[in-house]
C-alpha cells in the first residue's frame, strides 16, 4: 500500500480524537523537554565554569590545612595549627615561581553600624590578597604593609556590606564600624564582583590585616589558609611543587609522613567543580530519561485502550480490504506520529526552558544539536517500540469478531 | 447468464471446546449477474455465517466457493483482503461508519486500501457514489449529523465506491423504521436495475418481497430457493400513510421531482 495513504489513514484517525492525542503526547513532551533542558543547562553551567577559569586566571594557588584522621576517623582540618605567617615569608623567599602570597585568617563577627548590623564574613589577609584574588578598589585604599605590622584597626569592605550597613547612602569611607566588640575604620570599598560559580556572593566580604584578626579577634597565632599567585599559568605546577617542599621543610615533616597541608590550584578546584556539575548533569538527564520512558509507556497504554475501543473500526477496515499489515502500519504510524509530534513540542519546550533559566542565572545558553537529534530519533523509536504491541494486537483481530464487537 | 457466485456443498463448523456447531451443512447454489437475492431464515439458521463466507470474511470448513470465477477456498488472508477490496461491497445492520469523519471520507475508505486509485480519482469516485445514493449535498456531514437512513445510504455509497461485482447486506434495514426501510429497499432496487448483483440477508418477509429470489435457510440447510414476483419498493412507499412523523429524505424527494 502507498506510504501516503498510510500517513493519511493514521493522521485522520488521530484528528478524530485531538484531545486524547494531545494528552497522550504529554508524557513525551515532558520527557523530551526535560532531557533537553537538563543536558543544555548542564552544559551551560560547565561552560560557565570554564569562562570563570579564564576570567580568574589559573595563576591562583591555595594552601589549605589538611584534614586529619585520628584512629581511622576523619576529624577535619579544625585542629591543624601548623600553618604560620612565617610560612608565607618562606614561600615568597624560597620559590621564584610565586609572585605574591597572603596569609588568610577567617572569622565571622556581627558588624554593627548605628542601628544596622550584618553578619560579617571576615578575611584577615595582607596587602597582596586583593590583587591575588582579582579584587579592585572602588574608592579609598587597600590595607598596607604598615597596617599589617601594626595590627591596625582598619578594613576594606565589599558592596553587599556597604548596602546593608549604610542604608541611607552615607559615605562609608572613614566611618568606624564595630566588628563584635572591636571598632574598625573603613578605609576602602571594593568594586563589585557579583556571585562566583557556586553562587556565593563575593561582595559579602570584610578585609582586615590578618594580624588584627589573629590578635584582636581570635587570639590565635596560626593561619587558616595561604592564598598565593604563581608567576604565570605555565608554572603553577612548579609553584605547587615548590610550596610543598618548602612547607614540608618548615613544618619539619619526616620523610614518609603525610603533609599537614594541601596545595590546590584554581584550575584543580574548577576542574573538580566541572566534574561535579557533569555528574549532576548526567544524573538529571537520567531522571529525565526515565520520564521519557514513562511517556513511552503512556503511549503504549493509550494505544492499547484505543485498539480495544476501535475494534469495530478495525473490523470494518478489514472488511473493506485492509490487510493485517495495513492495520499494523496504521497503529504503528499513529503511535510514531504521536511520539514524534510530542518530541518536537517537547524540544521547543526544553529549549525554551533552558534559555529562560540560563538567561535568569546569567549563564551562557548552550544549544546542543546532537542531543536534539538523538532525542528526536529516540522519540521515533519509542513510538514504534511502544506502539508495536498494541498495533500487533489490532492487526491480529479476526474481522468477523471485530465487526461484531460490542 | 454470467455466474457471479457459485458455492458447492459448503460446510461451516464451529468448534466450541468438545462440541461442534454445524452452522452450514453442505449447501449449494449459484447467483447470476443482475440478481437480487434475499437470504431468509430464523435466527441461528446460518444466514450471517453464509454471508460472511460469501463476503470472504470467513472461510468454509469444506466445500467450494467461486466468486467471479476465482476459487476462494485456497486463498491466503491477504488475498482474501484484496478480493474484499475489489469485488465485494458490504452493508451492515449498524452502518459501521467512522465517527467524526465526513461522509465523503467514509466513502473514500475502501479506495485508500487500493493502490491503483489516485487521490483525485478516489475523491471523484466517492462523490459519484454519494450522488448515486442521493447524498450529494451531505458530503461533508459527519455521521452524528445524519439520520439513520442517511447513515445507511453513506454505508451503501461506501459499498459501491469500489464498483464491486456483488453487494452483500446483512439486515441492512434492521435498525430502520418501515418508511426508511422501504426507501433503502427502493435504493437497492434502483441499483439492481442498473445491473448490481445483490445478496440481502433479512428475516422480515415484507422486506424480502422487494427482491427477485429468496433462499430460505433452516438449521444450516436450504429449505427453499425460488424466484418471486418482485414488488416495487417505490410503490409500497407511496402507499404508506403520509404522517407528519415521517420526514421524507432529500434523495427520495429528488426522485419524486424528477
Ligand atoms: N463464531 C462462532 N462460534 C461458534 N458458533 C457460531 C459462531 N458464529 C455463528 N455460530 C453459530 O452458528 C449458527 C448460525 O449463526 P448465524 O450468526 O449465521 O445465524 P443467523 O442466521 O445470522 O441468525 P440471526 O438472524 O440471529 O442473525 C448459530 O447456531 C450460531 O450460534
Ligand atoms: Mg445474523
Amino acid at each position: 500500500m502507498k506510504f501516503r495513504n498510510h500517513i493519511k489513514i493514521a493522521w485522520q484517525a488521530l484528528l478524530r480524537n485531538k484531545t486524547r492525542a494531545l494528552l497522550t503526547m504529554l508524557g513525551i513532551i515532558i520527557g523530551i523537554g526535560s532531557v533537553i533542558a537538563m543536558v543544555s543547562l548542564g552544559q551551560s553551567s560547565t561552560k560557565g565554569i570554564s569562562s570563570e577559569i579564564s576570567s580568574m586566571g589559573t595563576n591562583a594557588v591555595m594552601v589549605m590545612r589538611a584534614s586529619q584522621t585520628e584512629g581511622g576517623v576523619n576529624i577535619g582540618s579544625g585542629n591543624v595549627q601548623t600553618l604560620k605567617a612565617t610560612d608565607v615569608e618562606a614561600i615568597l623567599a624560597g620559590s621564584s615561581n610565586i609572585s605574591m602570597a597572603s596569609p588568610v585568617v577567617k572569622a565571622s563577627k556581627q558588624i554593627v553600624y548605628g542601628a544596622n548590623n550584618w553578619p560579617g564574613a571576615i578575611s584577615g589577609v595582607n596587602e597582596a590578597y586583593l590583587e591575588i584574588n582579582k579584587y579592585e578598589i572602588a574608592s579609598g585604599s587597600n590595607i598596607t604593609a604598615d597596617d599589617v605590622r601594626n595590627s591596625a584597626k582598619v578594613c576594606v569592605i565589599g558592596k553587599t556590606v556597604v548596602d546593608n550597613l549604610f542604608k541611607n547612602g552615607e559615605n562609608p569611607l572613614g566611618t568606624v564600624i564595630r566588628l563584635g566588640r572591636i571598632p574598625v575604620k573603613i578605609i576602602g570599598i571594593l568594586e563589585s564582583k557579583g556571585q562566583n560559580m557556586m553562587g556565593m556572593d563575593q561582595d559579602d566580604i570584610v578585609i582586615l590585616p590578618y594580624t588584627t584578626v589573629q590578635k584582636r579577634m581570635l587570639a590565635i597565632n596560626y593561619l587558616h589558609m595561604i592564598s598565593a599567585s604563581a608567576v604565570s599559568e605555565n608554572v603553577s605546577d612548579l609553584a605547587v611543587a615548590d610550596i610543598e617542599s618548602i612547607l614540608r621543610r618548615t613544618h619539619k615533616i619526616m620523610e614518609g609522613n603525610d603533609d599537614d597541608f594541601e596545595v590546590r590550584t584554581q584550575q584543580q578546584i574548577l576542574d573538580m567543580l566541572s566534574t561535579v556539575t557533569d555528574m549532576l548533569t548526567i544524573l538529571l538527564a537520567a531522571i529525565a530519561a526515565i520520564s521519557l520512558l514513562v511517556g513511552g509507556i503512556g503511549i503504549m497504554n493509550i494505544m492499547y485502550v484505543t485498539v480495544t475501543e476501535r475494534t469495530r473500526e478495525i473490523g470494518l477496515r478489514m472488511a473493506v480490504g485492509a490487510k493485517n499489515k495495513d492495520i499494523l502500519t496504521q497503529f504503528l504510524f499513529e503511535s510514531t506520529i504521536l511520539s514524534i509530534a510530542g518530541g518536537i513540542i517537547g524540544m521547543f519546550f526544553g529549549v525554551g526552558l533552558s534559555f529562560t533559566v540560563s538567561t535568569l542565572l546569567d549563564w551562557a545558553f548552550v544549544l546542543n544539536i546532537p542531543t536534539i537529534a538523538v532525542s528526536f530519533i529516540v522519540c521515533a523509536a519509542i513510538g514504534m517500540f511502544f506502539g508495536w504491541y498494541p498495533a500487533r494486537k489490532a492487526a491480529n483481530l479476526d474481522p468477523i469478531n471485530a465487526l461484531r464487537y460490542e | 447468464m454470467e455466474t457471479i457466485i457459485k458455492i458447492e456443498k459448503l460446510h461451516r463448523e464451529f468448534k466450541m471446546g468438545s462440541e461442534t456447531v454445524r452452522a452450514l451443512k453442505g449447501i449449494s447454489f449459484e447467483i447470476h449477474k443482475g440478481e437480487f437475492v434475499s437470504i431468509m431464515g430464523t435466527s441461528g439458521s446460518g444466514k450471517s455465517t453464509l454471508l460472511n463466507i460469501l463476503g470472504c470474511l470467513d472461510k468454509p470448513s469444506a466445500g467450494d466457493y467461486f466468486i467471479d470465477g476465482i476459487s476462494v477456498s485456497k486463498l491466503s488472508r491477504d488475498e482474501l483482503s484484496t478480493i474484499r477490496n475489489r469485488k465485494i461491497g458490504f452493508v451492515f445492520q449498524s452502518y459501521n461508519l467512522l465517527p467524526r469523519t465526513s461522509a465523503l471520507e467514509n466513502v473514500e475508505l475502501p479506495l485508500l486500501y487500493n493502490n491503483t486509485v489516485s487521490s483525485d480519482e478516489r475523491r471523484e469516485r466517492a462523490i459519484n457514489a454519494l450522488t448515486q445514493v442521493g447524498l450529494a449535498d451531505r458530503m461533508h456531514h459527519t455521521p452524528n449529523q445524519l439520520s439513520g437512513g442517511q447513515q445507511q445510504r453513506v454505508a451503501i455509497a461506501r459499498a459501491l465506491v469500489n464498483d464491486p461485482v456483488m453487494l452483500l447486506a446483512d439486515e441492512a434495514t434492521g435498525n430502520l423504521d418501515t418508511r426508511t426501510s422501504y426507501e433503502i429497499m427502493s435504493l437497492f432496487q434502483e441499483l439492481n436495475s442498473k445491473g448490481k448483483t445483490i445478496a440481502f440477508v433479512t428475516h422480515e418477509p415484507d422486506i424480502a418481497i422487494f427482491t427477485s429470489r429468496t433462499i430460505m435457510l433452516r438449521d444450516g440447510n436450504i429449505v427453499k430457493d425460488e424466484g418471486i414476483k418482485t414488488l416495487s419498493a417505490r410503490a409500497a412507499l407511496d402507499k404508506l400513510p403520509v404522517s407528519e412523523d415521517y420526514d421524507i429524505t432529500v434523495g427520495i424527494q429528488n426522485e419524486i421531482e424528477n
